[in-house]
């Protein structure tokens, strides 16, 4: 065992459960903290005992094969598996220290945006998508501001600025998923859960969302799925590896890249499987 | 070729003749009657049709601007009872069902569906005119009403499951609880559906006439109000046509083209509505 | 549980606080209530429908109990009732109704589910299914002045001419009567036989047609031995509905049956149906024995109607289900 090694582990053993080992991490704040999380679908469990830190005002990266309950993980912080009569999960999941089951759902949702993996816009116009979440949750402010806010955040108000009232549904594909990210990040989320954006998209419109993500950061806590492992490792700062519902690595991403403490990482991401 | 297989060929062909002229005995027959009530009610349309009170029995002339406005009141009656029912109970089967009594339900729907109109014309009967002891134009407008449930909520239950779960997904992940994200986003994604699915069913009962036979039963004169019997287009037509006078035959004529021209032009508009799909652009 | 005002989000954006958790799981419960009880008063309306028949025909039910199915007798000046004659007129005329417009709807429904071309068969399916919505009442309309004459002055005259030996086609002929009302019937069924036919023969899956036709079977062999017989229980399934529908049918009939309470062995003569006496005589009916008994006709109607409707749903499911169950 290297000194380099041992040093690391060390400081991980001073760690509570679930941060990302590496340099800086004791100075990084958690957004949300996931805390021996087991997931039920009936009788089948999807995930084992997750212990995870998403970082604040950084992209944290799930990785793993088709299956291994990524998305699973991701739509249990903002309690989206409540709409799923069978699914039950125990565990801990907070958000700025508050339990997500204490808090009211719609409110929990408001800050924990969520962007899918195909595009579903409304049947609306661009205006009515973007305003949608703000119309709901009482906005009180100017409604058109705050839609061209998001419009401009989400990098499509150049494109979409004159035909506002128009169809969502006459935007291409990427256009489409970028008013999906407009639209949740309308509210002002604290964290955005970003459920494979990028892959119905071609590779422009996926680099045109990968940059956007990396501005949003400032903002924003995101946690994004992918199955693409070459978006991992340029966009998060954090990637973790999860199999067959189990979290088996979690590290900043250069180093799960390229030093993976785990042999089925290091499977993983030479590409042996999955 | 030997023989077998040419008399095979001619059945074939035969087969496909004999078909097809099945099908064109059933298309010509609509032909038949729109083009007989073209020519027959044509001639007999006339300004008066539209604006005059019948004649007493015997006088040539007249017309039926009563039934026009009967009919017209006894839909919107019909409209305002059978129409809310069933969307609520169709958002019901589709938002909310639980296994058992969603079933009942639907069971029921399809019963009370297949129920002859005649006899709903008596249920009526017995729950509006024995306890009002007199004919009204709200008995009709129960009954016709009663008749537009099951369609309203079939067609209500089938066009929201077509709206897509990602819509509704993508609703709930704003922070919309349900019944909002039913009334904001379902809701109006399948508004079109719905709405033309209203308009066929008020088609259909607009050209009801035996449940109106004893509950609006007729009248010759204007009808005031909801409390009292009240002329209807369906019903004028059935004692005109079979009355031995000529002049009311041609009234019944004018009378049908109208109904039928109506009816008729409701179904193929929604059915053009429907056939455009469903997400149409908002411009 | 929070009691206070839970204000959620960033200061100075100006989200309204939302107030107490309840209010807002109340919401959802609303909605779901709401829906709820209108969807129980469909149920609710159906039962009192069914109540309110039992009820009102007690009267002729105690007074004449099952024999009332079985007497010929309609006297309401004597107080007399006896179903029969209706019974007799309602079966006569929808048998002769399928009789017509079972090979003439399978027909069609065949030739434009199997045979025609795409766009020749919806078009013609548009029309066909604006047929199945005239009005009864235009139906009965254009019968009088065109069917009936046409049948007394030409079709029963011949049919009398040709057939003759047989007690069918005997005795007066007034265009009125069975044959009337029976091909009326047949004309307004056609529409649902065709429709119901052709989205069951639809439903049948492309492998039954394929085998057939990779076996060297013609169009018409491939449909009428692989399709139809597939098929079978679905077809026969639209005929139900076709029947429920021909049994409650009224006005159109009520306009050419002839109005008259006789169990005739001849087509030609004028009879009743069910729902044409009660759309008849309803408003007249003095007494409450007569109203009582008129509202039992109509019970039988309904249960009839309930029964065949049931089976035939049945049927059609059974069909669609096989097609499915076989992919």
């Amino acid at each position: 065992m290297t000194l380099k090694l041992a040093l690391e582990k060390k400081a991980q053993a001073n760690q509570p459960p679930g941060t990302p080992p590496g340099p800086a991490a004791a100075d990084l704040q958690m957004r949300m903290k996931i805390s021996d999380l087991n997931f039920y679908y009936g009788s089948k469990q999807a995930l084992f005992g997750i212990n995870l830190g998403v970082a604040a005002n950084r992209i944290t990266a799930l990785i793993g094969p088709s299956g291994c309950g990524k998305s699973t993980l991701l739509r249990t912080l903002n309690r989206m598996h409540e709409t799923i009569r069978e699914a039950r999960w125990e565990g801990e999941v907070l958000l700025d220290d508050e339990n997500i089951l204490a808090l009211d759902v719609t409110q929990l949702r408001r800050r924990v945006g969520m962007v899918f993996q195909k595009a579903n816009p409304f049947p609306k116009s661009i205006y009515e998508n973007v305003a949608y979440g703000l119309r709901i949750n009482g906005y009180r402010g100017s409604l058109e501001e705050a839609v061209e806010r998001s419009l401009v955040r989400a990098a499509l108000w150049e494109e979409v600025k004159d035909q506002l009232h128009k169809s969502a549904y006459g935007l291409s594909g990427g256009q489409q998923q970028r008013l999906c990210i407009a639209r949740a990040l309308a509210v002002d989320p604290e964290v955005l859960l970003l459920d494979e954006p990028c892959s119905a998209l071609d590779p422009v419109n996926t680099a045109k969302i990968e940059e956007l993500l990396f501005q949003l950061r400032q903002n924003c806590t995101l946690l994004m799925v992918t199955h693409n492992m070459q978006q991992a490792a340029r966009v998060s700062e954090f990637t973790a590896f999860v199999l067959n519902g189990q979290l088996i690595e979690f590290k900043p991403t250069p180093q799960l890249f390229t030093t993976p403490a785990d042999p089925r990482t290091e499977a993983y991401i030479t590409g042996r499987f999955g | 070729m030997n023989f077998r297989s040419s008399w095979r060929k001619i059945v074939n062909a035969a087969m496909l003749s004999l078909t097809g002229l099945c099908a064109l005995v059933a298309v010509a027959a609509l032909f038949f009657i729109l083009g007989y009530l073209v020519w027959h009610g044509g001639k007999a349309l006339s300004w008066d049709f539209f604006t005059r009170l019948p004649k007493p029995v015997g006088e040539a002339g007249g017309g039926m601007a009563n039934a026009i406005v009967g009919s017209a009141k006894l839909l919107l009656l019909a409209s305002l009872i059978g129409l809310p029912i069933g969307f609520l109970a169709g958002v019901y089967l589709a938002e909310f069902g639980g296994r058992t009594f969603a079933f009942l339900v639907r069971y029921t729907t399809d019963l009370l569906n297949g129920v002859p109109s005649i006899v709903i014309g008596i249920f009526a009967y017995t729950i509006v005119v024995l306890p009002m002891r007199h004919f009204s134009t709200l008995a009709g407008g129960i009954a016709l009403g009663v008749m537009m449930i099951p369609i309203a909520v079939r067609s209500t239950e089938e066009f929201l499951r077509l709206v897509p779960r990602s819509l509704r997904e993508g609703a709930m992940a704003l922070g919309a609880s349900r019944w909002k994200m039913i009334a904001t986003v379902v809701v109006p994604a399948a508004y079109r559906g719905i709405l033309t699915a209203a308009l066929l069913a008020l088609a259909r009962v607009a050209g009801e006439t035996a449940p109106l036979l004893f509950t609006a039963f007729g009248n010759r004169f204007w009808s005031p109000g909801w409390g009292q019997p009240t002329a209807s287009l369906p019903v004028m037509i059935f004692t005109y046509a079979v009355a031995p006078y000529e002049d009311w035959h041609q009234q019944a004529w004018a009378a049908g083209l109208v109904l039928l021209g109506l009816v008729l032009l409701t179904n193929v508009a929604a059915r053009a509505v429907l056939s455009r799909g469903m997400f149409v652009h908002r411009s | 549980m929070a009691t206070a005002p839970i204000a959620v989000g960033h200061a100075g954006r100006g989200w309204r606080p939302r107030a107490l958790l309840r209010r807002l799981r109340s919401g959802d419960e609303i909605a779901h209530l709401v829906t709820l009880l209108f969807a129980g008063s469909v149920i609710l309306i159906t039962s009192l429908l069914v109540y309110e028949l039992w009820v009102n025909s007690a009267l002729s039910r105690h007074k004449f109990g099952w024999a009332f199915f079985g007497t010929r007798v309609w006297d309401p000046i004597f107080e007399q009732f006896g179903a029969l004659p209706f019974i007799y007129g309602t079966l006569v005329t929808s048998f002769l109704a399928l009789l017509v417009a079972v090979p003439l709807g399978l027909g069609a429904a065949i030739f434009l589910a199997e045979l025609a071309p795409p766009r020749v068969s919806s078009a013609l399916t548009f029309v066909i299914e604006l047929l199945a919505a005239v009005p009864s009442v235009i139906y009965g309309l254009l019968a009088v002045f065109t069917l009936v004459p046409l049948l007394r002055e030409h079709v029963e005259p011949f049919l009398r001419a040709t057939l003759g030996f047989l007690p069918l086609f005997q005795g007066p002929m007034y265009g009125v009567g069975f044959l009337a009302g029976g091909l009326v019937l047949a004309l307004m069924v056609v529409p649902f036989i065709i429709s119901v036919s052709r989205e069951v023969l639809l439903a049948v899956p492309g492998h039954q047609r394929e085998a057939a036709l990779a076996l060297g079977a013609t169009r018409w062999e491939t449909t009428w031995k692989a399709v139809v017989p597939y098929a079978r229980a679905g077809i026969l399934g639209s005929v139900f509905l076709a029947l429920a529908r021909a049994l409650g049918e009224t006005m159109a009939v009520t306009m050419v049956i002839g109005n008259n309470p006789q169990i005739s062995a001849s087509l030609f003569a004028p009879g009743y149906s069910i729902a044409a006496v009660i759309a008849n005589e309803f408003t007249e009916a003095t007494g409450d024995l007569y109203l009582a008994a008129l509202i039992e006709l109509a019970l039988a109607l309904f249960l009839l109607t309930f029964l065949l409707n049931g089976l035939a749903r049945l049927l059609i499911l059974l069909t669609t289900q096989r097609g499915t169950s076989h992919e």
